[in-house]
């Protein structure tokens, strides 16, 4: 496959936002990628990594910072013609019917009324919405939405298809449906997509349909690494080698480049961390289950784990995180396993928990540790909750940023180890009165 | 600087899984040829052709300035003369809809217009109308000589003014607010500036501007008797139309006239609602998720009038395809080509060069036009009536929230009165509240009743509805497991109110306040000043000065009172409604 001219070429793709306190913050840095013809690619990494960002260079909607993008010899500055995108949240507009959304990039093309019609029914058909051609979005489901989105992908009859977490906004069983769909039409070849592009933070998604899975570090992201996948489709998840190759994501997920190999060291975290979205209950309940007989006192594989919690493995990354950077967890290799602490924290009564947390909080969160040294400092004891976002946003984008805040400001509620107005958005030492 | 606690990534136009409709093709239903739906339908677009021409002629006709058209009070002539109103309305509309189109699109793409753009307009919006009308008669009567064209333009201007500024700024926040992925999806699929125009940023912002329009509809029937009826270097004109025939009959204080006015404005207002504003909302709802069924119970019926015809679905279809035209129109179909940096730069400064002249222009002309002729003095004593206005616009506003504040969480509560009850509203808002002030100056004057306090219910008669409306709607948005769980912890009484409901609807009711306050200072331009017969009645306040000095043709005073009545709404908004409105949204939006 790899000997063969690439349809689509990024070639040191750096991408920088501006602040707007002037400064620059790096999303992308020296990236490179080549796609091919006849495969599925799979941009695999946590939000914020910023592969949605390289989608969207690649399909032209967004300027890189530097470096560029070489579609079929040419320069991409702007969306191609033979480039088009499936979005996350659909984006079909509200007030076409199904027929006026997929004939939409027809219409710009200025493809005459006829023709339009008969390639428009075909999409239709293909995507399996027969019967629906006249109906509004609203009467559709999240994911008859979705095939609509597709069609009117398919209909402008592109090279390659850029999607953007696709699924994601769907049910389970809904978004299974639509990827078995998708595969059924890739390997029947009755389009003229030559490859596609996906991008997605789920794990078993990417396994299952990817040819070549691209893993993405934590923003600036570099590539971590690339996995060829060679498993025939269907692939099952009952497959051995579709077991190993989640695991194996898994444990490239989990382990930073540095401690490959060595013996276990914490993640030490800085002040500009983006700590993960991370509710306390989702903390504090991950930890009561890891404190059961059946997790106690050993590694538990991050899949298993993922199943029992009925959780979607991508909504555990960020609770195991989270206990990693607290310390009450080791974390790596696809594997979790309390320590000490997590387990005295697991044990013990509310109050008690609360110490412990404002404990680890204050001596392993910066930021925490920060915001309660500057308000241990001022004479009145508090300060107002713009004066550390506009620190956080030094590291960080303005969403990110706001984020980050959020989680701190419950963490140290929790904690108590500081007290937040949120109609002044003043953080104070005192509790309400 | 605010966290949004529900920081997800939800957009507005993302759907919650409503369940299926059944879908059955229009097809499927085929009447036999002669269609006695198409005959009525017919009927209908032919008699609104004739009209239309019939109109269209009589304001081609000839005028001279000097000339007196003859206004007859015989309701005979009514409903020639609520056509032409009628049109008048229509036609600033149509400009106001234009006006819209090209500053909201411009203020929303480009940043350096928007900088001029969106304070213009805000200021705009609190000049009352008669101010503009005099600045333009004389220009447009210039520019027509001899032609009916002159003064029913300087009309039409009129009422654009007081149709255009809040359908602008509704729209602009519309195509601000075209959600990102809309956007990308656009320029994926290479749609040009013009198509993304009519394909995504209008029907986008369709139903806040289809709410605008009647807001604004209604609320120009309110000045038809001022632009209709001017004068203009001592001569009086007075258009044929509603608006004249109503300021002859309070002239004549013939109350029978002004009876059969109310009975002809009611039946206009009903007609344009029926025919032209209930199928637009009718396809909106077709779209808008938060649109249950059942509430599209009220269907149009023109809609499925000529649903039903044979014929004109064809035409339909025609128009179908014209409208394509329209939007794939090729010329227009082009993608602009980046302009080079270097270009935009200089044409960035060029725009701002000019602003800045513009900007000592005005400077000079009004201190040469008001300041020179105009003593300090005066200047002070205008500023006093304006704050006995403003006085009489805040307690009023004070007064009618006491009113409709109960009013409306009890019609909020019910909802299935408060769906039946809103058309009905709707309808008596959009009632020219002018036609009762004739009514008010003989209470006034039999009860010998103080004309300073009785004249202010008068600027609010129009606008409390927004406080009403404001109110309804955000009582029966308010989840209804809050009032359960009220209901089930026994909060009741006072409680209940300053716990639940005040907080509750607060920003909904203080858009409302807002907007009817804005409204009411516009209105003291006539509600302070009242004729009936030989009655005249006037009340002390900056409306009174402005109205006072329109007649007599004083510019440098109207001018006067115009900017200092601006600079005091602008003042109270900055001041007081704004920082109101920023707490209600962050305390107290649920969301």
């Amino acid at each position: 496959m790899n000997n063969k001219q690439p349809i689509l070429k990024a070639e040191n793709i750096k991408k920088s936002f501006k602040q707007n306190n002037h400064q620059n913050l790096l999303v992308l840095d020296n990236v490179n990628l080549e796609l091919y013809e006849g495969e599925i690619v799979a941009l695999l990494g946590k939000s914020g990594s910023g592969k949605s960002t390289l989608l969207r260079i690649i399909s032209g909607l967004v300027k890189p910072t530097a470096g560029e993008i070489i579609y079929r010899g040419k320069k991409v500055t702007e969306p191609a013609e033979g480039l088009a995108m499936v979005f996350q949240s659909f984006a079909i507009m509200p007030w076409l019917t199904v027929l006026q959304n997929v004939e939409l990039g027809l219409e710009a093309q200025g493809v005459p009324r006829n023709e339009r019609r008969s390639r428009t029914l075909k999409a239709i058909d293909i995507v399996g919405l027969d019967g629906f051609e006249s109906a509004y979005p609203k009467e559709l489901s999240g994911g008859m939405k979705q095939r609509v989105g597709f069609a009117r992908a398919l209909v402008v009859d592109p090279d390659v298809l850029l999607m953007d977490e696709p699924f994601s906004a769907l049910d389970v069983l809904t978004a299974d449906n639509l990827r078995s769909d998708l595969l059924d039409l890739w390997q029947s070849k009755k389009t003229n997509i030559k490859n596609i592009l996906l991008v997605t933070h789920n794990i078993a998604e990417a396994a299952s349909m990817a040819d070549r899975i691209i893993v993405f570090g934590s923003s600036p992201s570099n590539i971590r690494t690339e996995l060829i996948v060679d498993i025939p489709h269907p692939r099952s998840e009952q497959n051995p080698k579709f077991r190993l190759l989640v695991d194996n994501i898994y444990t490239l997920m989990t382990t930073s480049a540095t401690d490959l190999g060595n013996a276990y060291r914490y993640k030490t975290i800085t002040l500009g961390y983006r700590l993960p979205n991370v509710q306390i209950s989702e903390i504090t309940g991950l930890l009561d289950m890891l404190i059961e007989p059946a997790y106690r006192d050993k590694k538990v594989d991050l899949p298993i784990l993922a199943d029992e919690a009925h959780l979607n493995i991508d909504d555990l990354f960020p609770i195991t995180e989270s206990l990693e950077i607290l310390r009450f967890a080791q974390v790596s290799k696809g594997d979790i396993e309390l320590n000490a602490a997590g387990k005295a924290f697991a044990e013990a009564d509310i109050l008690e928990r609360k110490k412990i947390f404002a404990n680890h909080l204050l001596s392993y969160i910066p930021l925490a540790h920060y915001i309660r040294r500057i308000l241990d400092e001022r004479p009145e004891h508090r300060a107002s909750e713009d004066r550390f976002l506009n620190e956080i946003e030094d590291y960080l984008s303005e969403d990110a940023a706001k984020q980050v805040l959020r989680v701190v400001i419950e963490w140290g509620r929790y904690a108590e180890i500081f007290a937040y107005d949120y109609n002044t958005g003043q953080l104070s030492l005192e509790n309400p009165k | 600087m605010k966290l949004d606690p529900s920081a997800s990534k939800g957009n507005i136009y993302r759907m919650s899984f409503l369940p299926k409709q059944t879908y059955t093709k229009n097809e499927a239903t085929i009447w036999s040829i002669p269609n006695y739906w198409d005959i009525m339908a017919i009927a209908i677009i032919f008699t609104f052709i004739v009209l239309v021409a019939w109109g269209a002629k009589q304001m081609l006709g000839s005028y001279r300035l000097g000339d007196i058209i003859h206004i007859s009070l015989n309701p005979i002539y009514l409903p020639g003369y609520a056509l032409r109103t009628t049109m008048r309305l229509f036609i600033a509309l149509f400009f106001s809809l234009v006006f819209t189109f090209v500053f909201g699109t411009l203020a929303a793409r480009n940043k350096h217009a928007e900088h001029i753009i969106i304070p213009t307009i805000d200021i705009l919006q609190s000049v009352p109308v008669l101010s503009f009308l005099s600045i333009v008669m004389t220009g447009f009567i210039f520019i027509f000589k001899n032609s009916m064209l002159g003064p029913e333009c300087a009309a039409i201007f009129g009422i654009f003014t007081s149709q255009a500024w809040n359908m602008t700024l509704s729209f602009y926040q519309g195509v601000k607010t075209v959600p990102k992925e809309l956007k990308e999806a656009a320029n994926i699929f290479h749609l040009s500036a013009w198509q993304k125009f009519w394909k995504v940023e209008v029907p986008f912002s369709m139903p806040g501007l289809l709410w605008n329009m009647m807001m604004s509809m209604s609320g120009s029937w309110f000045f038809v008797i001022a632009c209709e009826a001017f004068s203009v270097a001592g001569q009086n004109i007075t258009l044929p139309g509603v608006g004249s025939y109503i300021s002859l009959a309070i002239a004549e204080a013939n109350s029978m006239a002004v009876i059969y006015a109310i009975i002809c404005m009611l039946v206009v207002i009903f007609l344009y609602d029926q025919l032209l504003f209930r199928p637009l909302i009718y396809w909106t709802e077709k779209f808008e998720e938060s649109q249950d069924d059942e509430e599209r119970a009220r269907r149009a019926w023109i809609i499925s009038l000529f649903q039903r015809t044979k014929f004109l679905r064809k035409t339909t279809s025609l128009l179908e395809e014209l409208a394509e035209l329209w939007v794939n129109f090729k010329p227009f179909r082009t993608k602009p080509k980046a302009s080079t940096n270097k270009r935009s730069t200089l044409l960035v400064k060029m725009h701002y060069l000019t602003l800045a002249t513009i900007l000592i222009f005005a400077t000079f002309i009004i201190w040469d036009f008001v300041l020179v002729n105009i003593s300090w003095h005066e200047i002070k004593y205008v500023f006093t009536l304006g704050l006995f206005t403003g006085i009489r616009v805040m307690s009023l506003i004070l007064l009618s929230s006491l009113i409709w504040l109960p009013i409306g969480v009890w019609i909020g509560l019910r909802p299935n009165l408060a769906a039946a009850i809103q058309p009905i509203i709707q309808f008596v808002a959009a009632f020219p509240a002018n036609l009762l002030f004739s009514v008010a100056t003989m209470l006034i004057v039999t009860f010998n009743l103080n004309v300073e306090i009785w004249v202010s219910p008068l600027m609010v008669l129009g606008t409390q509805w927004y406080i009403l409306f404001n109110v309804i709607a955000g009582t029966s948005v308010l989840p209804k497991e809050l009032k359960l769980a009220a209901a089930n912890f026994r909060v009741k009484g006072l409680l209940w109110w300053r716990r639940i409901i005040l907080p509750g609807i607060a920003p909904y009711f203080i858009t409302g306040a807002i907007t009817a306050a804005g409204g009411a200072w516009n209105a003291s331009i006539v509600a302070e000043v009242l004729k009936w017969g030989t009655i005249n009645l006037h009340a002390t306040g900056i409306g009174n000065y402005i109205d006072t000095n329109f007649n007599s043709g004083d510019l440098p005073r109207l001018a006067l009172g115009t900017i200092i009545m601006c600079l005091i709404v602008l003042l109270i908004n900055r001041l007081f409604w704004r920082p109101l409105y920023n707490i209600a949204m962050r305390r107290f939006d649920i969301d």
